[in-house]
């Protein structure tokens, strides 16, 4: 397919604007910052736009053309009476400095959220600012630093306690927030190594960051103990609830112990993602920890009514503008009412999907931890790669070929040529299955004719794609015909 | 091309994938080749300044490639007196000749004693098996 660059002729135009004898003055532009040329922009008529864009759009792939099993970043289908309701004009007109008395619909659809996710949540407090999973961990442990700080134990307590599985956005937000990264292992069975633990949690320690069920996609099944020696050691426990689909209506992080959780609203409660965002990422916090939460505050009033609350004067401030993303909220409200009471068949479909999905690949693939899992479950291409020289990647190419997203690879970096799969709970039996044999099929191919791995995707627009050089030389502009903006040739090419 | 799979006798080497080659009181210091391996290709070094301190079993800079970003743990503490430039000009040359051209810092050992506690070939071999 060619570039939009390359169908551009010189005079072509996508529309005529009338020409005014008398243009208005133009506005004063100091001489150094005005634009000398024209930019340069491609040249095509409206019609060569629509047909070059609307056939970009069928190269795409997501949710909606096909199964899309991207381990940890449950890629559900996102239901359309979701846009349908953020559409609404009251909805999406509303400007965001409206006066409360005029924003009463949003406002109480931001509470009534909030009050969903403290239910889901186990916990008692909520701010929906945050815009995503890594910012819910910032602005988390932003509010670890505000409750030790209000207790003079800033200085004394540096430490943050991560396993080895963790996502790189814990690590992270761990070094934003100012704090020291003190790393855990993981056990045989794929929980955190208690013993490991035990030497490394003191009066220095001021928070474990944990994902319960973990990126193996295990529910770890030592979380009480876990929870007695934080608590002893009068630290917190701060949850990423990135896996929070695995586990809504069964078990609550609060009831786990946890002080403060993030949830991924683009994961969990079905906002569309992977373009991108905007995302969602509340925290909810317990009562001890809620006058830190950002302002403002949604509340109820005392009238009945529902209001903006800025008056918390130990607040960590804002995290974003106004109240946050909130064509976001109104999708997961109603994603949530949806299920109402039947929350807890949304998780607990994920989890059987995942199961029947691992019970039929396990004998093909190695499966580092084998217990049952939870929503997803990790994969290795180990064997395969000694055996027939085909490595993860080559796998997730391959799978391609067969018309599915690949799985995430090389992740958690504990587990080595990692293929990490997530049904979810939207799909059907027959995908699935499709699912599973096209996977068996490449672990047959993998032996019988290695090649086919090594140099798929065959049927994709794009093939193969040379991943170092793209990192080590990146061209992110266009060569226009002029020498001056050619970008220089890359190396051996 | 990457190399084949080794670890020279003559090296000390830490459960993190590290190995110094000490000699009197300064060592290089490098990636083994089963982390090279483990990374694939890699796409990016980036070095501690020269002149600054390493410290044992902490990170001293970080390696890239297309599958992730790693630390690089320091076997040995020390202050840094060079920083291989090839490799941050050609990072594919660790994959290449990890234990020659693919050397990352050589530092002067601030604790000679270290060494003591360092690996040899075989029980790193040992780690490896234990994987
Ligand atoms: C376990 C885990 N934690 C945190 C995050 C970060 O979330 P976000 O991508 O919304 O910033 C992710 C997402 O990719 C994740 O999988």
């Amino acid at each position: 397919m060619k570039l939009i660059y390359e169908k551009s002729q010189a005079g072509r135009r996508a529309s005529a604007l009338p020409r005014y004898d008398e243009l208005p003055a133009a506005p004063e532009i100091p001489e150094d910052l005005r634009r000398n040329e024209p930019p340069r922009l491609p040249e095509v008529p409206e019609f060569e736009l629509v047909r070059h864009f609307t056939e970009l759009s069928t190269r795409n792939f997501g949710v909606d053309t096909g199964f899309y099993p991207l381990g940890s970043c449950t890629m559900k289908y996102n239901p359309r009476i979701n846009e349908r309701l953020a559409a609404l004009p009251g909805f999406a007109r509303l400007h965001p400095l409206q006066d409360e008395d005029g924003a009463q619909g949003a406002l109480e659809l931001m509470w009534r959220l909030q009050e969903i996710l403290a239910e889901v949540t186990g916990l008692d407090a909520v701010s929906l600012q945050p815009a995503a999973g890594s910012q819910g961990e910032l602005t988390g442990l932003l509010l670890v630093r505000a409750y030790f700080a209000a207790r003079g134990e800033a200085e004394q307590r540096r430490k943050v306690v991560i396993p080895d599985t963790a996502h790189g956005t814990n690590p992270a937000s761990v070094t934003m927030a100012g704090y020291e990264l003190t790393p855990v292992r993981t056990d045989a069975r794929g929980n955190i190594d208690v013993d490991d633990l035990r030497g490394k949690v003191d009066e220095h320690t001021a928070a474990l960051m944990l994902t319960n069920p973990s990126t193996l996609g295990l529910f770890d099944e030592n979380i009480e103990e876990i929870e007695r020696i934080f608590h002893a050691a009068g630290a917190l426990m701060y949850y990423d609830g990135a896996n929070l689909n695995a586990v809504c209506g069964i078990s609550r992080p609060g009831d786990m112990g946890f002080d403060i959780v993030h949830i991924n609203l683009h994961k969990t409660f079905s906002q569309p993602h992977g373009g991108g965002g905007p995302g969602g990422g509340p925290v909810a916090v317990r009562k001890t920890l809620e006058p830190f939460l950002p302002v403002p505050a949604v509340v109820r009033r005392e009238d009945g009514g529902f209001g903006l609350d800025f008056d918390r004067p130990q607040t960590i401030g804002k995290v974003r503008g106004f109240t946050g993303p909130f064509g976001v909220f109104v999708r997961s409200y109603a994603y949530l009412r949806m299920w109402g009471p039947r929350l807890r068949e949304m998780s607990e479909t994920a989890v059987l999907n995942a199961n029947y999905v691992l019970a039929r690949l396990k004998d093909a693939y190695d499966l580092p931890f084998d217990r049952l899992c939870m929503h997803e479950f990790v994969l290795s291409a180990r064997t395969m790669k000694r055996e027939h020289g085909c490595t993860a990647l080559d796998v997730a190419k391959r799978l391609m070929d067969y018309g599915f997203h690949p799985p995430t690879i090389y992740f958690p970096l504990i587990v080595p040529e990692a293929l990490m799969v997530e049904p979810t709970e939207t799909e059907a039996k027959e995908t699935l299955d499709a699912f599973c044999d096209a996977m068996l099929a490449i672990a047959r191919e993998a032996a019988d004719e290695p090649e086919l791995l090594k140099e798929a995707p065959h049927h994709r627009p794009v093939k193969r794609l040379d991943e170092v050089r793209a990192a080590k030389q990146p061209v992110v502009r266009y060569a226009f015909d002029d020498a001056l903006e050619r970008v220089e040739a890359p190396k051996g090419a | 091309m990457a190399a084949a799979e080794s670890y020279p006798e003559e090296l000390k080497y830490h459960e993190e994938h590290d190995w110094a080659r000490v000699d009197g009181d300064e060592a290089v210091l490098g990636i083994t080749w089963f982390a090279a391996d483990l990374l694939g290709e890699l796409v990016h070094f980036e070095p501690p300044a020269v002149g600054s301190d390493v410290t044992k079993d902490q990170s001293y800079g970080e390696v890239e490639s297309v599958k992730a970003v790693s630390d690089v743990i320091a076997p040995l503490s020390g202050e840094v007196l060079a920083v291989n430039e090839q490799v941050v000009d050609a990072p594919e040359t660790v994959n290449e000749d990890p234990y020659g051209n693919g050397w990352l810092i050589r530092i002067r050992l601030g604790d000679p004693g270290e060494t003591d506690d360092l690996l040899d070939a075989a029980a790193y071999r040992q780690v490896l098996a234990n994987q």
